[in-house]
């Protein structure tokens, strides 16, 4: 016994990390922070672009990475509504309890789209605040950022000057790409798309694509083979040109559409960490340079 | 005032050029003056740029203001539907079960731990569960669950109250709540994944497993997996212990948890449980040597160890598709005390009429389930669960026992329980989901049961989000 409480006491003394502690939800707010803070903080994520941010189990790894976080970085609009929550309360950890100042969500930042009229869950999984996946608009990436840096600087007032200096530096490069990606994206202006998912509303708005349907019958629910022939049939009249997943979604239904509409199958990273986007830059790189393909 | 100097400007451009008719001095005088005029003049399209540019960035700027506020104006009318209102969920649970009618249906060798639910032939409504939960200032969560029987009880399930800002690792939990002792002992019946409770968890705590009436701390260690170290005290009135009307703890707990991932796709968590509590004149029902009913009670400590272990795996962590979970647990329990026996209807005499001593009952017994479900494709599962209990050691003085009991009571039996079942269940959406299971039951001895229920299990208004 008297062994035990040594060691708790000695666990209890370990000197306090350095760096300000930073837990994403999701990759592309682990990334932004990064472009924003670099070495001061130090930053996972606790998904990757290879699962489904909806759908997350409160791990135990979760829970443990959030019992020493200063500064949990979510997307919000009940995104991570299924499994937060519980890494939140199970954590002991009054920083980043919802309402503190250790507890961010992007969404606040940023201009909602899909904004639901009706709350319904026969409407399948719906968002009350929007659609949450707003990182798909590289647009985006400033607000959040702007909103994020002042956050960094309110937790961590120390390197307050450095966060506002390297998001300064970060807005400038990311205008410029902004804009030679809008350049290059030209020809995909209009163009008519179905999406497994309805998480492009950004994506779209930003590059003013169409979204002429959606393989899943209502967001969240798996496509069935019944809603799948339905969208074939329609496709006939909306004339899509390319059929859209994230690198999370399962191949069938994308793959199954494509063969029968006859158009092609176009698989974006959706976020950081997907094959062929390492950082943010790439993640827009790719998006644009598959799209541009899939015409 | 711009276009004059533009003049000038152009005068002076043209004098200049004017060939050198001009003394030195003058030449020289002039060029100094359109030097000034020209250096003049930048800083003025300087400042003009800079005029431009800002205007620019502040026309930026009110459009961000612009969004931020249509934001803000959205925020707000969600704020005004929700702020001060909990959080409502209701689970539906319904059932269509064919299983054998057994008459006083026990599981052989153990203490029968209470009623039991759910356990209805024929078409059947479980108990619908009614959660309340909201935080009620920035330190404090509250919960509440009303379980709802289909003949109309209703039983507080839980009524607990949580720190949320104690810091450093530490959260302190009040009121009625499911003990986290074990893995399974913490979950609703809706979180189940079959169609009824383990054999272990009914012969340890009865179908609706231990809730304890008192105050929980946890504490997580600052490690980089889970390591968490947790302590209750209750009033201990539930199965194994009674109600026993005193000042202090009735019942004790402790436990250690630990987890972890193993590369992206699978995560795991093992446990350590030790629930200590008392028992005052517990009673169950026992036949006298006469084939008449008899109660015998039952006083003493009880002590029980649990270890759990889960393990979940799912490619690169993303159930959606496929996904595996295995789960286990296995239990000793340990109770020392004395028992006696008396009659279970005074209109009925029994060899204990009167009350009869029986002596000292020791007894160590235990057991265990493991489970494997695997989710196939989206929206269905599959699974196995094996459920084994050992017979254990019971000792006690046989020539007095015998001599007012019946030895052919089930508590005596010397049989091991087991129970087989498979299930298949398809969830429309994490909201909704219906179950088919078959098991073949042989916790009762001589008795093999083979049961099928068809269930549905379904939630509306918020759900809580559910732990590991």
């Amino acid at each position: 016994m008297k062994k035990l409480f040594v060691i708790l006491a000695a666990v209890l003394a370990l000197p306090a990390q350095a760096a300000l502690n930073v837990l994403a939800t999701v990759p592309e707010w682990a990334a932004l922070a990064q472009e924003i803070a670099g070495d001061k903080i130090k930053v996972s994520s606790a998904t990757t672009a290879l699962q489904d941010p909806h759908h997350i189990d409160a791990r135990p790894s979760l829970i443990a990475r959030a019992r020493n976080a200063d500064l949990l970085l979510a997307t919000g609009a009940e995104l991570e509504v299924g499994w937060l929550p519980v890494v939140q309360r199970e954590s002991g950890n009054p920083r980043i309890q919802s309402g503190q100042p250790g507890y961010f969500e992007a969404a606040g930042a940023v201009r909602m789209l899909e904004v639901p009229a009706r709350l319904d869950r026969a409407d399948g999984d719906v968002h009350a605040a929007g659609n949450p996946h707003i990182q798909t608009d590289p647009r985006n990436m400033l607000a959040v950022g702007e909103a994020l840096a002042a956050r960094l600087a309110q937790v961590d007032p120390a390197n307050a000057a450095a966060y506002r200096t390297a998001y300064a530096a970060f807005a400038d490069r990311w205008r410029a790409q902004i804009k030679r990606w809008e350049a290059q994206a030209a020809p995909l202006k209009g163009v008519a798309v179905v999406s497994q998912h309805k998480a492009w509303a950004y994506l779209y708005d930003w590059l003013g694509m169409r979204e002429v349907a959606a393989l899943e019958p209502k967001p969240g629910v798996e496509p069935s083979l019944a809603h799948l022939a339905l969208v074939r049939d329609q496709a006939a009249t909306s004339r899509p040109r390319m059929v859209i997943r994230a690198a999370y979604n399962s191949a069938r239904p994308a793959e199954w559409f494509a063969r029968e509409a006859k158009v092609s199958a176009v698989v974006l990273p959706f976020t950081v960490g997907a094959p062929e986007a390492a950082d943010l830059t790439a993640l827009f790189e790719t998006t644009v340079q598959r799209l541009l393909k899939g015409l | 005032m711009n276009h004059v100097s533009l003049f000038a400007l152009a005068a002076a451009g043209a004098l200049s050029a004017f060939p050198a008719v001009a003394a030195d001095a003058d030449l020289q005088s002039l060029r100094d003056e359109i030097a000034q005029m020209r250096k003049s003049y930048e800083q003025r399209i300087e400042s003009l740029e800079k005029r431009l540019v800002q205007a620019e960035s502040t026309s930026t700027q009110a459009k961000a203001a612009a969004d931020k506020a249509a934001t803000q104006t959205a925020r707000a009318g969600e704020a005004k539907a929700n702020a001060f209102n909990p959080e409502i969920g209701l689970v539906l649970q319904g059932q269509a079960k064919r299983m054998k009618d057994v008459p006083e249906r026990a599981v052989s060798g153990y203490w029968p731990a209470g009623h039991e639910h759910g356990d209805k032939r024929g078409l059947s409504l479980e108990h619908s569960e009614l959660m309340l939960s909201a935080n009620i200032d920035p330190n404090f969560r509250g919960v509440s669950r009303f379980g709802v029987t289909g003949d109309g009880e209703v039983e507080v399930e839980e009524a607990s109250v949580s720190t949320l800002g104690l810091g450093n690792g530490f959260t302190v939990r009040a009121g009625r709540f499911a003990s986290d002792i074990g893995y399974q002992n913490a979950q609703h019946p809706h979180e189940w994944d079959f169609a009824d409770a383990t054999l272990m968890q009914k012969v340890l705590f009865g179908n609706e497993g231990y809730r304890q009436d008192g105050v929980q701390l946890k504490w997580l260690a600052p490690t980089p997996f889970l390591l968490q170290f947790g302590a209750e005290v209750g009033r201990g009135a539930g199965f194994p212990g009674t109600d026993r009307n005193k000042n202090g703890s009735g019942a004790g707990a402790i436990f250690v948890k630990t987890g972890g991932d193993v590369g992206a796709s699978n995560a795991w968590q093992a446990g350590l449980s030790l629930l200590h509590t008392k028992a005052s004149d517990r009673a169950a029902h026992f036949e006298d040597t006469g084939g008449v009913e008899a109660e015998s009670f039952f006083s003493g400590k009880s002590r029980t160890a649990i270890a759990d272990f889960v393990w979940k795996w799912a490619p690169n962590g993303n159930a959606s598709d496929r996904s595996l979970k295995l789960q286990g647990e296995v239990f000793r329990r340990t109770e020392n005390g004395t028992w006696r026996c008396d009659d279970a209807d005074a209109a009925n005499a029994t060899t204990c009429t009167g009350g009869a001593a029986l002596g000292d009952l020791s007894t160590r017994q235990s057991g265990g389930y493991a489970s494997a479900v695997f989710q196939f494709m989206p929206k269905w599962r599959a699974g196995y669960r094996h459920d084994w209990l050992a017979k254990g050691t019971k000792s006690f003085d046989s020539a007095t026992v015998f001599g007012l009991l019946d030895a052919g009571n089930h508590y005596f039996a010397d049989f091991k329980p087991r129970k087989d079942s498979v299930m298949l269940d398809w969830s429309n959406s994490e909201f909704s989901r219906l179950r088919l299971q078959y098991s073949r039951d042989r916790a009762m001895m001589g008795v093999t049961d083979n049961q099928v229920t068809l269930q549905y299990i379904m939630s509306l208004g918020a759900h809580g989000a559910h732990k590991f």
